[in-house]
């Protein structure tokens, strides 16, 4: 039950903020809601209830890694779909590996074992 | 610079499989942080809390739309709509920027504050950070403070000069 009520929660919360994101314009200023908390401020919170606050602050540290990998991904997406003429679809999805790769080398660095 | 809501036409033109699309995506990927962090640890599933859930959603979208207005009108809009996708990656740009304060903010403030205060703080800073940083990106007020300086003070508006 619980995990239905995660999917719930984490569907409603990244849906609203894609809703925001669809409706603001200029277009560069709605990219900001594609980088929304949606899914931390989802997660977070059902982990406060479930695990206890300091278990949900050592996967907000954690974060820290994702996000910088984001702005990496996001910023090769741009830059590689200002050419034009490109699969959007490709380069999105493909980049994702690079999110993956960039957030573990991150975190293995930076992050793994000082709490 | 303005910024405008559209929601004619069904929040931009945007048609409510997508939104169940990102309901899906968005219930996916918190299951599987949630998942994860109970399998590897707090430590590896913090990282998910960063994942690009709906982004491949929403660039693809962003270009469809884009290269079918094109088509509307008989011309080819392929690069319009890889370009329209560029600029919401961006943007994201910046909003990624602003996941950094969330984080940090997160981590500083769960162990001790409440977490409604944590949370609330956390995002305050991802705007706080996210929107400054998109109105710097958008104006550049640095480029006019350059050109009048280079004008020796030429008064605010001077066009730089250019070919005639």
């Amino acid at each position: 039950m619980e995990w239905v009520f995660r999917f719930l929660i984490g569907g409603s919360v990244v849906s609203a903020f894609a809703l925001l994101g669809d409706v603001v314009r200029p277009k560069s200023f709605a990219g900001i809601f594609g980088a929304a908390p949606s899914v931390a401020l989802a997660t977070l919170a059902l982990t406060i209830h479930s695990d206890g606050a300091s278990y949900a602050a050592t996967e907000a540290r954690s974060m820290i890694a994702g996000a910088v990998s984001l702005m990496l991904y996001t910023s090769l997406c741009s830059r590689l779909l200002m050419r034009g003429s490109v699969s959007v679809k490709a380069i999105t999805l493909g980049g994702l590996v690079i999110w993956l790769v960039a957030a573990l080398i991150g975190w293995t660095l930076f992050l793994r074992g000082n709490s | 610079m303005k910024i405008t809501l559209q929601v004619a036409g069904g929040a931009g033109g945007t048609g409510w499989t997508q939104y169940v699309i990102r309901f899906v995506l968005g219930g996916l990927v918190t299951l599987l942080t949630g998942l994860i962090a109970k399998e590897l640890g707090p430590e590896v599933g913090g990282l998910f809390l960063a994942f690009p859930a709906i982004f491949p959603a929403s660039a693809t979208l962003i270009a469809k739309r884009e290269r079918l207005r094109k088509a509307r009108k008989g011309l080819n809009g392929t690069v319009r709509g890889c370009r329209a996708a560029a600029l919401d990656a961006a943007g994201a740009v910046l909003g990624g920027a602003g996941l950094v304060g969330f984080a940090v903010a997160a981590y500083n403030g769960l162990p001790q504050d409440g977490a409604a205060t944590a949370l609330g703080t956390a995002m305050f800073v991802w705007l706080a950070v996210s929107l400054p940083l998109w109105w710097l990106r958008k104006t550049r007020p640095w480029r006019r403070s350059w050109e009048h300086t280079r004008r020796g003070g030429a008064g605010d508006g001077a066009r730089p000069p250019g070919p005639k």
